[in-house]
C-alpha cells in the first residue's frame, strides 16, 4: 500500500511537471506576448504543484535519500507516471521533428482536456484522508480552474473562428482525445489508494468530464470523434517515445551539474 | 501559428473577431485592494473585452497586484492635447491658496 500511495503522489506530481515542462516550451515563442505570459504562468502553477507533491513524497518516504530535485531530475522514463497525453509534442504530426511547427491548437486542446479532469480530481482530493494532499488539492483547484477557463476560452475562439483555426482545432481534438481513455482506465495503484481513502476514483468522474467536454466542443462548433483503440499507459510507466526527449531537455542541466545551487 | 493564412476565408462571418494584427488596444486599470481606486497600469492588445480582461489578469496581476480589473477600449478615451499643457495647467501654478495648507489641524483629528 505504501508504495502504491507513493506512486499515486508521483503520478499527480509527474502529470503537473511534464505538462508544465511541455507548456514552458512556448516561453518566448507564444503567438502573442500576452499568451506567452499566460502559458508561462500556467507552467509555473503546474511546476509549483509538482514541487509540493514531490516534497510530500519525500516526507512520506522518510528514507533520508530522496529530494524533490532527485525525483524530478534523476528518474528515467519508466519511473515517470504521468498520463501519456501530457508528454506528446505540440503537434498533430505522428512523427514531428524539432523543425515541425508547434500548433497552439494542440496546446489548447490538451490543456482543456487535462484541466477539465483535474478540477474534478482536485475537488475530490480535498477530502483525501491525507491532510497534506487535501491541502495541496485545495490550492491546485484554484489554479486549475483558471487553466480550464483559459483553455476553454481559446477552444471556443479557435473552434468557432476562421476556417483554418476551426480545422486545426478539430485536428487537435481528433488527435488527442483517444489518449484521454487512460484517464479512466483502472490501475492497481489507483485501486489501492481509493480503497485506502487517500485517492480519488476517476471512473465516477467520467460522466461529468464528458459533459464538460461535449458542451465545450458543441459551443466551439467542433465534433467529438469516436474514441477507441489503444489505451495509453503512461501512468504505469509505459510511455510514448516522446517522454525521453522531454526528460533529456529538462534533466540535462541538473545531471551535468549535480547538486548545483543558485 | 505565426504564418498568416495565405488565402483569406472567402466567407467571413459578420461576428468574426478581427485578425490578430488588428486586435484593438485596451487600457488596463487595477485595484490593488478593496477600498482603493482602480489605477491605470498599462495597455494591451486583445480581440474583445472578455479576452482583454483575461489577458490583463495574466500580464498585470502576476505579482498579486490586484483584486479587481477594469479594461477600457483605448479609443474610448478622450485625451487632452499635450500642446495645450501651458494653457490648461500653468494658470494653476501661482494659486497656492487653492491648496488647503493654511489651516491648523487639531491634534485630535490625526492624519488627514
Amino acid at each position: 500500500m505504501a508504495s502504491h500511495y507513493q506512486d499515486y503522489l508521483l503520478h499527480l506530481a509527474d502529470n503537473a511537471l511534464i505538462l508544465g515542462q511541455r507548456n514552458a516550451q512556448w516561453c518566448g515563442h507564444g503567438p502573442v506576448l500576452e499568451e506567452d505570459l499566460a502559458l508561462a504562468n500556467n507552467s509555473l502553477d503546474l511546476i509549483g504543484q509538482a514541487r509540493l507533491l514531490y516534497q510530500h513524497v519525500v516526507t512520506v518516504r522518510r528514507d533520508g535519500k530522496s529530494s524533490e530535485d532527485l525525483l524530478a531530475y534523476f528518474r528515467d522514463v519508466p519511473d515517470f507516471k504521468n498520463y501519456t497525453l501530457l508528454e506528446l509534442p505540440h503537434s498533430t504530426a505522428l512523427a514531428p521533428t524539432a523543425a515541425a511547427e508547434r500548433d497552439y491548437a494542440v496546446t489548447i486542446a490538451r490543456n482543456f482536456l487535462y484541466s477539465a479532469l483535474m478540477v474534478l480530481v482536485w475537488d475530490g482530493l480535498k477530502s483525501s484522508g491525507d491532510a497534506q494532499l487535501a491541502a495541496i488539492a485545495a490550492k491546485s483547484l484554484k489554479e486549475t480552474s483558471y487553466h480550464l477557463r483559459h483553455a476553454h476560452d481559446w477552444l471556443l475562439r479557435l473552434g468557432d473562428g476562421t476556417a483554418e483555426s476551426h480545422a486545426r482545432m478539430q485536428a487537435a481534438v481528433d488527435h488527442l482525445l483517444p489518449y484521454t481513455q487512460e484517464f479512466f482506465a483502472p490501475s492497481a495503484m489507483e485501486t489501492a489508494v481509493i480503497k485506502a481513502g487517500l485517492g480519488v476514483a476517476t471512473q465516477p468522474l467520467q460522466a461529468a468530464w464528458q459533459a464538460m467536454v461535449d458542451e465545450a466542443l458543441a459551443q466551439a462548433t467542433l465534433t467529438r470523434p469516436a474514441v477507441a483503440g489503444h489505451v495509453s499507459t503512461g501512468k504505469i510507466g509505459v510511455h510514448s517515445e516522446h517522454l525521453g526527449f522531454v526528460l533529456a531537455e529538462m534533466q540535462s542541466l541538473a545531471r551535468a551539474h549535480p547538486e548545483a545551487v543558485w | 501559428m505565426s504564418t498568416p493564412n495565405p488565402q483569406p476565408d472567402p466567407s467571413p462571418k459578420a461576428t468574426q473577431p478581427p485578425p490578430l494584427k488588428d486586435w484593438p488596444l485596451w487600457e488596463v486599470f487595477v485595484r490593488s485592494k478593496q477600498g482603493l481606486e482602480h489605477k491605470h497600469c498599462g495597455s494591451l492588445h486583445a480581440s474583445d473585452a472578455r479576452h482583454a480582461l483575461q489577458m490583463a489578469r495574466d500580464v498585470y496581476t502576476r505579482r498579486q497586484e490586484g483584486v479587481s480589473i477594469w479594461v477600457v477600449p483605448s479609443n474610448s478615451i478622450t485625451a487632452s492635447n499635450p500642446d495645450d499643457k501651458d494653457a490648461l495647467f500653468e494658470p494653476a501654478a501661482d494659486k497656492i491658496y487653492r491648496h488647503p495648507t493654511f489651516y491648523d489641524i487639531p491634534d485630535e483629528v490625526g492624519h488627514m
